[in-house]
């Protein structure tokens, strides 16, 4: 219960934090914390606009991808803290309701028969498939490491395990990648351009408004908290003070944001045809990681 | 065997005698009757219920031995061939009208043919009867599929068919005679004596090529992408559905046998399955042929069930019962699976093809507003086929997930490397799989036509649409509530497989009712999150407007998304493996007012080409120099003659012969 409270707790304030770290390094004040959230509520009270193509798919699949991630969120381990559904293999559960909210993402693009949002589509769709293996082989070689079964067994053990934190920061930082690209952000995509040959996400939404859109802006929201819920749980230990884990908690999920603002501000967009590069190079630092695991457990 | 080929061959000629309205009742009938029998025997072998002992003697006699594989199995193909009859039905007429009575009534008659067979083909344990039967399948679906004669393809298609599956039979045939050694009869259950005698892998390995050809393994399933868009949509959803799973049937019937080797057999399956999965789904994804993509990914599944069945005889060789019994349970389930959501897309598929007189995808879209009750059986179907929660295939994969992780976190080195890259390779397969259909689901579906569309198309008949419906029942229940099914099946695969270690289910039903906790979950947010969307739009009354076309107001359906490019990226990064490729002429600069342009799209399937046309060129050409004495004049065969005869006289003059 507390997992999931602090998850939600965090989809709140992150999406604001990171557009205020990116307003500070360009020099503005840029809007408060929760900017992003009061746009959601505007949304939620505006009425809709449709496609006179599009049919029920805009109208219902919108809230099979916001339901999907919340029960993906059911499985995450925050900190120590157990998750509310915890059984053997539920990473695959995880993974795949992630992959259904991606396909009914995709099926929403191509509802309104537009002639742009399909390019989204065919990214969106390629880059969740090459995005996979990496969160899969990080998952594999946790669980030789540790011999857990589930998300939360394996984040558990690993800080009882002869734990060391270059391990942590390892995963961190493949799970700060895989995050980059299921969030649809900058290196891979950009989130505030609407420029039809160089993003993903956007371009996929374009036709949704009113409640859909707000439903989707929160499954982003919930998919960022997620994530960063998963790289707290690899660097905090589990065996400190409840109080202590929440406050450190908070504090990685400050850094996860000012991490993701930082690069947002200094690093330009990747060619388009360069992402997949960058996507396989995430996947192959996996491995990597499992090749180690494999030598500290004696296993070659 | 003699009472099958006696009742085959009197339901043959009276369906074919018999009037044509008649005709179709008595095929009805005659299912009924084979349904009802043959799943009442299935049944009371499930349930442990007694046989009563005058029909177990007739049984017995005949050479039938019902075990829980096979009862499943004839569960199977009796639920899928009752929605393919019922499909045909409401199919079959607009193609009846230019082809001879006597030629539907045949189908008809091989259709029963078919299912009889099939049930044969899991009953008879003998070597004989068993390949008789094989026969009689292999040849009743080559008349099913060759049911359009007339249509350009369909005949070569059939015959590719026909000679591939003969090769198999051949390798079959060596097996059971290799294995036969030291008995009298040739039998399934010689096997066991011999394996415990001999090597193993090179009589599985034979079995294992002949079965594969039937099931469409890599570099065996050539057969497959060209006999199912030649043939009627029924019969590709039963030929998909169920036939090839028998392919399947005599691996399991085989492995069951297997002593030695089995470290080897089993690692060695799931690489070549794994490839095999990736493989299909991966030329999928290239195919505008709505059928030829069905028929890549039901390789890609017999992958999934390869990986499924490697496991089972990985663990049972390692005595791990957990990834054993998980292996084959996930790999059974995975047929049952296969066998509902691919009848499922084939019968949608073929309502829209029915309708709109073409299989490209690029010349579909918008059909949902037309057909809204197929679009939503083919948009379950392709949930389920992706492997996404909440549909029957996230089971049968998360099985398969299950008994890889559990490897994972024990083995040591070299299983763990072939277990991991399974693992990735199923990975990869699923990406792909949401990939391929998220794209032809939205393509064929949503939008708008491509094409004008000279009539509106209606909604599929009465008879196709409660077609569709039986399977979605099941594929939903095996989703949502997975305990039911998955229970019994693991005890029963771990009685089948593992006689000696009895499996503990209780480990299997903790994970599968928290998925059902989470998918019950997800369907009560759903309802909510509705009921809100209601409350929110009757106070503010949703309004429609034009797609948005950042600004140009002249949009047409023909600028829309297309299959080709929506594949364009991934078809690029495929290109080293998958021979693909785009051809089209460039504007000239002088060019104001530009023409019309073609753009044209291919992509081949290297092994087809490599492993079969290539040789088989080879041989039309050694055959056609060879036809060069061929003259047709009569001088010259006289002469031939003399020249024989000559021969033969100098030989024996020479006392040679």
């Amino acid at each position: 219960m507390i997992a999931l409270g602090l998850i939600l707790l965090t989809s709140l304030f992150t999406a604001g934090l990171i557009v205020r770290v990116k307003s500070i390094a360009s020099g503005r004040r840029g809007p408060g914390l929760f900017q992003p959230l009061k746009n959601i509520w505007v949304l939620f009270r505006k009425g809709s606009v449709y496609s006179e193509v599009s049919g029920i798919i805009t109208r219902t699949a919108p809230i099979m991808v916001l339901s999907a991630l919340l029960v993906a969120s059911l499985m995450v381990p925050v900190a120590g803290f157990p998750p509310l559904i915890s059984f053997r293999a539920d990473f695959i559960l995880f993974a795949y309701l992630m992959a259904f909210s991606r396909f009914m993402m995709i099926i929403i693009s191509f509802d309104s028969g537009s002639s742009f949002e399909g390019m989204g589509a065919s990214r969106e769709a390629l880059y969740g498939m090459l995005i996979e293996p990496a969160l899969f082989v990080l998952i594999a070689g946790l669980t030789v490491f540790t011999g857990g079964t589930s998300l939360a067994t394996i984040f558990d053990l690993t800080h009882r395990e002869g734990y060391s934190y270059v391990f942590g920061l390892i995963v961190a930082y493949i799970i700060g990648n895989i995050t980059v690209v299921e969030n649809s952000r900058i290196p891979v995509d950009d989130p505030k351009t609407h420029l039809e040959l160089t993003m993903i996400h956007e371009v996929m939404v374009l036709d949704l408004s009113g409640f859909n859109l707000a439903v989707i802006q929160l499954t982003s929201l919930l998919k960022f908290a997620i994530f960063g819920s998963l790289i707290a749980s690899a660097v905090i230990p589990w065996d400190l003070a409840p109080a202590i884990r929440i406050i450190m908690f908070f504090a990685v999920q400050l850094l996860f944001a000012s991490a993701i603002g930082m690069t947002e501000s200094f690093r330009s967009r990747y060619k388009m045809n360069r992402n997949q590069q960058y996507l396989l190079t995430i996947s192959l630092i996996s491995v990597l990681f499992f090749v180690i695991i494999l030598f500290t457990k004696n296993i070659f | 065997m003699f009472y099958l080929i006696v009742i085959l061959i009197i339901t043959g000629v009276v369906l074919l005698a018999a009037g044509k309205r008649s005709s179709a009742i008595l095929t009805a009938l005659s299912l009924a009757a084979g349904v009802t029998a043959s799943s009442w025997l299935a049944l009371s072998v499930l349930f442990n219920k007694a046989i009563p002992a005058e029909i177990n003697e007739i049984l017995t006699n005949a050479g039938i031995v019902c075990d829980s594989l096979s009862a499943v199995l004839i569960l199977i193909i009796s639920f899928t061939i009752v929605s393919g009859f019922i499909y045909s039905i409401g199919y079959l007429p607009p193609y009846t009208r230019n082809k001879p009575e006597l030629w539907t009534k045949a189908h008809y008659a091989a259709l029963f043919w078919l299912y009889m067979s099939m049930i044969a083909v899991v009953l008879f344990r003998s070597g004989f009867a068993f390949l008789v039967a094989w026969e009689i399948m292999t040849i009743s679906s080559f008349i099913l599929v060759i049911y359009e004669y007339d249509k350009k393809g369909t005949i070569q298609a059939g015959i590719n068919y026909l000679v591939q599956m003969h090769i198999g039979m051949l390798f079959i045939l060596f097996a059971f005679i290799i294995s036969s050694e030291g008995s009298v009869g040739v039998s399934f259950d010689n096997l066991q004596y011999y394996f415990s005698r001999h090597s193993n892998w090179p009589v599985f390995l034979l079995f294992f090529i002949g079965f594969g050809l039937k099931a469409g393994f890599i570099f065996l399933h050539t057969w497959l992408p060209e006999a199912h868009p030649a043939a009627p949509s029924h019969v590709s959803g039963i030929m998909s559905g169920v036939m090839i799973k028998l392919g399947i049937y005599g691996i399991l019937r085989v492995s069951i046998s297997l002593q030695g080797d089995m470290y080897v057999i089993g690692t060695s399956l799931m690489v070549f399955s794994a490839l095999t999965g990736l493989f299909g789904v991966m030329m999928a994804i290239l195919q505008h042929d709505i059928k030829r993509l069905l028929a890549y990914h039901s390789i890609e599944n017999i992958g999934i069930i390869g990986i499924g069945i490697g496991l089972g005889i990985f663990g049972t060789a390692t005595g791990n019962t957990l990834i054993s019994v998980t292996g084959y349970t996930g790999a059974i389930l995975h047929t049952l699976n296969h066998s509902l959501f691919k009848s499922l897309l084939f019968f949608s598929a073929g309502s829209v093809t029915s309708r709109l007189h073409t299989r490209n995808v690029e010349q579909m879209g918008g059909i949902m507003k037309y057909m809204p009750f197929t679009a939503m059986a083919f948009l379950i179907g392709s949930v389920a086929i992706a492997g996404l929660p909440p549909f029957n295939g996230f089971i049968s994969e998360y099985l398969l997930y299950f008994s890889l992780f559990s490897g994972i976190g024990e083995l040591e080195f070299y299983p763990l490397l072939i277990f991991s890259l399974t693992m990735v390779s199923l990975v990869l397969i699923g990406g792909l799989a949401v990939f391929c259909f998220a794209k032809v689901f939205s393509l064929i579906f949503l939008g708008q036509p491509r094409n004008e569309l000279i009539e509106s198309p209606a909604e599929a008949g009465r008879p196709m649409l409660i077609a569709k419906m039986l399977p979605v029942v099941p594929i939903v229940i095996i989703g949502v509530v997975p305990v039911f099914i998955v229970a019994p099946l693991a005890s029963l695969t771990s009685g089948i497989f593992n006689q000696a270690h009895l499996f503990d289910t209780t480990t299997l039903m903790n994970p599968l009712s928290y998925i059902s906790v989470g998918v019950i979950v997800m369907a009560s947010v759903i309802t909510l999150l509705i009921v809100l969307k209601r409350i929110n739009e009757k106070r503010r009354l949703p309004v429609t407007g034009p797609t948005w076309g950042c600004g140009y107001t002249a949009v047409n359906s023909r600028q829309q998304y297309t299959a080709a490019s929506f594949t364009q990226e991934y078809a690029t990064l495929v290109r080293p493996v998958i021979k693909n490729g785009a051809s089209h002429v460039s504007f000239r600069e002088d060019e104001i007012f530009p023409g019309k342009r073609d753009f044209h799209t291919s992509s081949a399937d290297i092994i087809r080409s490599k492993i079969i046309l290539r040789p088989a060129n080879l041989i039309i050409n050694l055959l056609r120099r060879a036809a060069v004495i061929q003259t047709g004049r009569l001088q010259h065969y006289v002469l031939y003659a003399m020249l024989f005869l000559v021969l033969v006289f100098l030989l024996t003059l020479l006392e040679i012969i």
